[in-house]
């Protein structure tokens, strides 16, 4: 019983762990609120159904390719919008408020795309739906496959942000966007940069989450509001605290669904991102500033 | 710069009124040339998805295939093109109010097509009422149509109850466990939603009626996206049948989990978007034996033809619950103006008492609902055939044990 | 004298309005109203702030659903106070415990709140009451509405006009530009904005509790629909959000773009909002007066 708790509840944050790990990015580098995040996570999804289907490309080989596509997206996206409002707010906090609006236009601005392209019936595709037993529990295998993928991505990414000097100036950019050109660190570019793969990682989430999961071109909220809730969980820039309130999320849904009541899983989900926000918001392994 | 605000502001206000008036023009109708018939229906927002299925395209084959046979016909023997007047409601209701009157204050439609959705056809029940118009809700399913119907007099309920469907899927179920096919112990999980609920409320007490143990019984919120503990918890229960009161998104993913995980009750149960044509598909081409809510009468060559005509105009084929039905009502709506004419009255009157011949066969209302309906279907041979009721001329005999996935 | 009567004789005018409009118009008047209601009640607490909170809805929201619970067991105006003193009790907890939030938590957290408050109603009503879906069969006409939300807008302005005026409206002013300057002149933060903040939830709230017998039947997915938080902002900001007559420049305009759009462009509407947030924010951070007096000042520099 606990087993299976545990299993399921852990193979289901590392969907939710994937799915966050692009926005903290975003947030703790490009200091970009994106909360048309969800939408960019839907057009992988979109795109590699669209291929799947009409082109009979492996999704596994989209997997491999939407992320670049991803990452000269969101590479375009802030050069042209979000590069304006940050030489704009020239360090104040006019720039929160700021990217806030504006991906929010973007959010809409998605969605009505992807509205007149796929129309607004729900998306489903069958790929490696069938079962695997993990210590006697069958896990589906595309889901497990996320999980890979979360692993990886979230592990080589907490290896570069901490063992190379790219990732030594990503940190520094982070944590002193006003100091860092000090050292000879061009900021926008190293901004520019977390934005973009924030946006692949958007993707990856986006591509792994069509292969298991009904998807329609008006519920890219719900991912938004995931990742967010994941996001300041782990405190807002904090990849491992990402990927653990991640898993720690999945496992809550699990054990809430298995031992109080399946009906107050979202219920449960925003009370405790509510309390982290009003008790620890700078995450709960964050340190306090 | 007070000054100016308050210029700017008046300005504004006249720009508004000019504005206001520019929207309340409307379009003067050519009295005579042609029937304009007006519907509000979700293009965007959530409620799109269902409105992209089951309203939108029968509207639109509706309206096509009276156009291209020159018209509706009238008593007289005339026969008038259709113009359509369509607005987006965005899934809000409070657009959709405003839309129902500016379809019938404003562009003075003669008909109005209902939206789709229980909800927003409650919103606009007094409305309709208030303007005489006829509404012929389909996509509303609700306990309370007798006193909807009794309400608003000239509004129809097509769809039936929660408890009907609950009723008909207990009575499927009744007959195999009394055959020794099936154990007396049932796993349900509903969406916490006004459909899931009226479902799950008339379900619960028709189970202990027949003598039904409810093994497992829980309900998930809107919006869920993992069923794997959902669907575990259940197949833990030992019940033989699994019955769930599910939206679209849950019941593909509650058959897709049940397939991962090997889980093979001997009674799969989805409600809306089991009867989607998509859902073979979902099922990875193993939806043999998944029953669901709804089902038409696959073998009766009206339906045949209508799901033929269907897949060519729209590109895929219907639903095969509410989109017969949604298109059998425009069918009656053209034969009562053949009859009558459009006088709202004694267009409703015809609606009321007449015998209309549509797509799902003879449709006679009783006090105003559609009572001759399917509840159960299951999916047999590649098609998706009612089975409940059985007694029902075309109904089909249902396969339990369903075969593994 | 004359900054009085004015707006009473337009107030007067506009309540003459349905003597003459269609059914449709006054559809329009009541679409209009309350959105320059909602639009003007959330400026008066974020517009000098600057605390963009996406709570709009979960006061709108329970003000209806309020009138859905209560509408057969009281008389519609005690249902009303019920409704605002709902409005005013949540406020007061969310307010005391969370406008110690700054930028971009207290946006979130405020989307969170709406979503929070959906989901218990809706496990409340499945597991405690038994039933989801409530009816609302009030007799009371379009024009009721109109005049109730006339009445409320009206009252919205009076109030914000009032404050800017008030030691209140200038302790606001300085919270936004800078906190730390107005904890050192002796402001009370908390309380200033606690005030503001309670004031515009009682609205919002009301305004939910006006409009809610056009929906006739109320379940929580259709009351708390988050694009009513959306659209209240973004017409605010287009007006600007700081200005008495702000939120109603930007809501009128803005409104009656959008029935239009939803006749003539059903399935782009989305595409639209969109642009919108982003023209705002590119070309008129500060809204329209904002815009249009800075346009006025460069021609006359460049003329002098």
């Amino acid at each position: 019983m606990i087993v299976t708790t545990l299993i399921l509840g852990l193979v289901l944050g590392g969907t939710y762990a994937l799915l966050a790990l692009g926005l903290t990015l975003q947030y703790g580098i490009a200091r970009i609120m994106n909360l048309a995040y969800g939408e960019l996570t839907l057009i992988a999804a979109f795109g590699l159904v669209a291929l799947f289907q009409q082109a009979g490309i492996s999704p596994l080989l989209s997997l491999l390719v939407l992320p670049v596509l991803g990452y000269g997206l969101g590479w375009i996206l802030y050069q042209g919008m979000m590069r304006p409002l940050v030489a704009r707010s020239d360090g104040t906090g006019r720039l929160e408020v700021d990217s806030i609006l504006a991906t929010f236009g973007l959010l809409f601005l998605i969605q009505g795309l992807l509205l007149l392209a796929f129309g607004a019936n729900f998306t489903s595709i069958s790929y490696l739906d069938r079962g695997v037993s993990i210590l006697g529990v069958s896990v589906a295998l595309n889901r497990l496959i996320a999980f890979g993928i979360c692993v990886l991505s979230g592990g080589a990414l907490v290896w570069a942000l901490n063992r190379t000097t790219w990732g030594l100036r990503m940190r520094a950019v982070a944590l002193t966007p006003g100091s860092a050109p000090l050292v000879g660190i061009d900021v926008n570019r190293i901004a520019r940069q977390g934005f973009a793969i924030g946006t692949a990682l958007a993707c990856v989430a986006g591509a792994s989450i069509s292969m298991y999961q009904t998807f329609s071109a008006t519920g890219g909220v719900i991912f938004t509001m995931k990742a967010l809730v994941i996001v300041i969980m782990g405190g807002v820039g904090n990849v491992p605290g990402a990927l653990i309130a991640g898993l720690a999320l999945g496992l809550l849904e699990t054990f809430v669904a298995t031992a109080i009541d399946p009906g107050l899983t979202l219920a449960a989900t925003f009370t405790i991102f509510l309390a982290v926000l009003l008790w620890r918001p700078q995450g709960l392994f964050g340190a306090r500033s | 710069m007070t000054t100016f605000t308050r210029r700017a502001t008046l300005g504004a206000l006249l720009l508004t009124a000019a504005s206001s008036l520019a929207l309340t023009a409307g379009t003067a109708q050519a009295e005579g040339e042609t029937i304009t018939i007006g519907y509000a229906v979700a293009r965007t927002g959530p409620s799109a998805t269902g409105a992209g299925i089951t309203t939108i395209p029968n509207y639109e084959l509706w309206v096509d295939t009276v156009n291209k046979a020159g018209g509706l016909k009238l008593p007289d023997g005339s026969q008038k093109m259709i113009e359509v007047v369509e607005y987006d409601d965005r899934s809000s209701n409070e657009d959709l109010v405003r839309a129902i009157e500016r379809l019938a204050a404003q562009d003075k439609v003669d008909l109005i097509l209902p939206p789709w959705g229980t909800g927003p056809n409650l919103a606009i029940a007094p409305l309709m009422a208030r303007f005489g118009y006829p509404q012929l809700a389909v996509t509303a399913v609700t306990d309370k149509a007798p006193e909807f119907a009794a309400r608003w007099d000239r509004s129809y309920w097509m769809l039936g109850g929660g408890h009907d469907y609950a009723k008909g899927l207990v009575d499927v179920l009744a007959a195999a466990r009394d055959a020794g096919t099936i154990n007396n112990k049932v796993a349900v999980v509903s969406v916490a939603d006004g459909f899931g609920i009226d479902l799950i409320n008339g379900a619960r007490p028709a189970f202990e009626a027949a003598g039904f143990e409810l093994a497992y019984d829980a309900t998930y919120p809107l919006g869920t996206s993992d069923f794997a503990t959902l669907l575990n918890d259940a197949q833990g229960s030992g019940a033989d049948s699994f019955v769930a009161f599910s939206y679209p998104p849950g019941s593909f993913g509650m058959t897709k989990t049940a397939q991962s995980m090997g889980y093979n009750p001997k009674v799969f149960y989805v409600s809306v978007g089991g009867a989607f044509p998509i859902y073979p598909g979902i099922a990875d081409g193993n939806a043999e034996g998944v029953m669901a809510i709804g089902g038409v009468d696959a073998d009766s060559p009206a339906i045949q033809d209508y799901f033929a005509r269907h897949t060519a105009f729209v590109g895929n084929p219907p639903d095969s619950w509410a989109s017969a039905i949604t298109y059998a009502s425009l069918e009656m709506l053209a034969q009562a103006v053949e009859r009558v004419g459009l006088d709202h009255a004694a267009l409703a009157a015809e609606l009321s008492n007449g015998t209309f011949e549509t797509v799902i066969g003879e449709v006679k209302l009783e006090d105003n609902q559609l009572r001759d309906l399917w509840w159960v279907g299951q999916w047999q041979g590649g098609a998706f055939r009612a089975v409940n009721p059985g007694d029902k001329a075309g109904a089909a005999t249902p396969v339990i044990p369903k075969p593994e996935w | 004298m004359m900054r009085i009567i004015l707006p009473l004789a337009g107030l007067v005018l506009l309540a003459l309005l349905p003597l003459w409009l269609s059914d449709y118009g006054l559809g329009l008047m009541v679409g209009a109203a309350t959105y320059v209601t909602l639009a003007s009640a959330w400026a008066l607490f974020s517009g000098h702030t600057h605390y963009v909170s996406l709570a709009t809805v979960a006061f709108y929201g329970i003000g209806a659903y309020t009138v859905a619970v209560l509408n057969e067991v009281l008389p519609y105006p005690l249902v009303l106070m019920v409704a605002g003193a709902m409005g005013a009790g949540l406020a007061l907890i969310v307010g005391l415990s969370t406008l110690r939030l700054k930028g971009v938590y207290f946006v979130i957290f405020s989307f969170g709140l709406a979503e929070l408050i959906r989901q218990l109603i809706t496990w409340y009503e499945v597991n405690v009451t038994g039933t989801l879906g409530r009816y609302i069969f009030l007799e009371i006409t379009t024009a009721g509405i109109y005049w109730q939300m006339l009445g409320l807008g009206a009252l919205t302005l009076a109030l914000t006009a009032w404050i800017h005026r008030n030691r209140l409206g200038l302790a606001l002013r300085v919270i936004g530009d800078d906190e730390a300057v107005a904890a050192h002149s002796g402001i009370h933060l908390a309380r200033v904005k606690l005030i503001a903040f309670v004031l515009s939830a009682v609205i919002l709230t009301l305004a939910g509790a006006i409009t809610s017998p056009r929906y006739v039947y109320v379940e929580p997915s259709i009351v708390f629909n988050p694009t009513v938080s959306f659209l209240t902002v973004i017409m605010a900001l287009l007006g600007g959000a700081n200005r008495l007559c702000g939120p109603m420049l930007g809501a009128v305009p803005l409104f009656l773009l959008f029935e239009w759009l939803s006749a003539h462009f059903p399935d782009s509407y989305p595409i639209f909002l969109g642009l919108m947030f982003i023209a705002v924010v590119f070309v008129l951070p500060n809204g329209v007066i904002a815009g249009v007096e800075t346009l006025r000042h460069k021609l006359r520099e460049a003329r002098s």
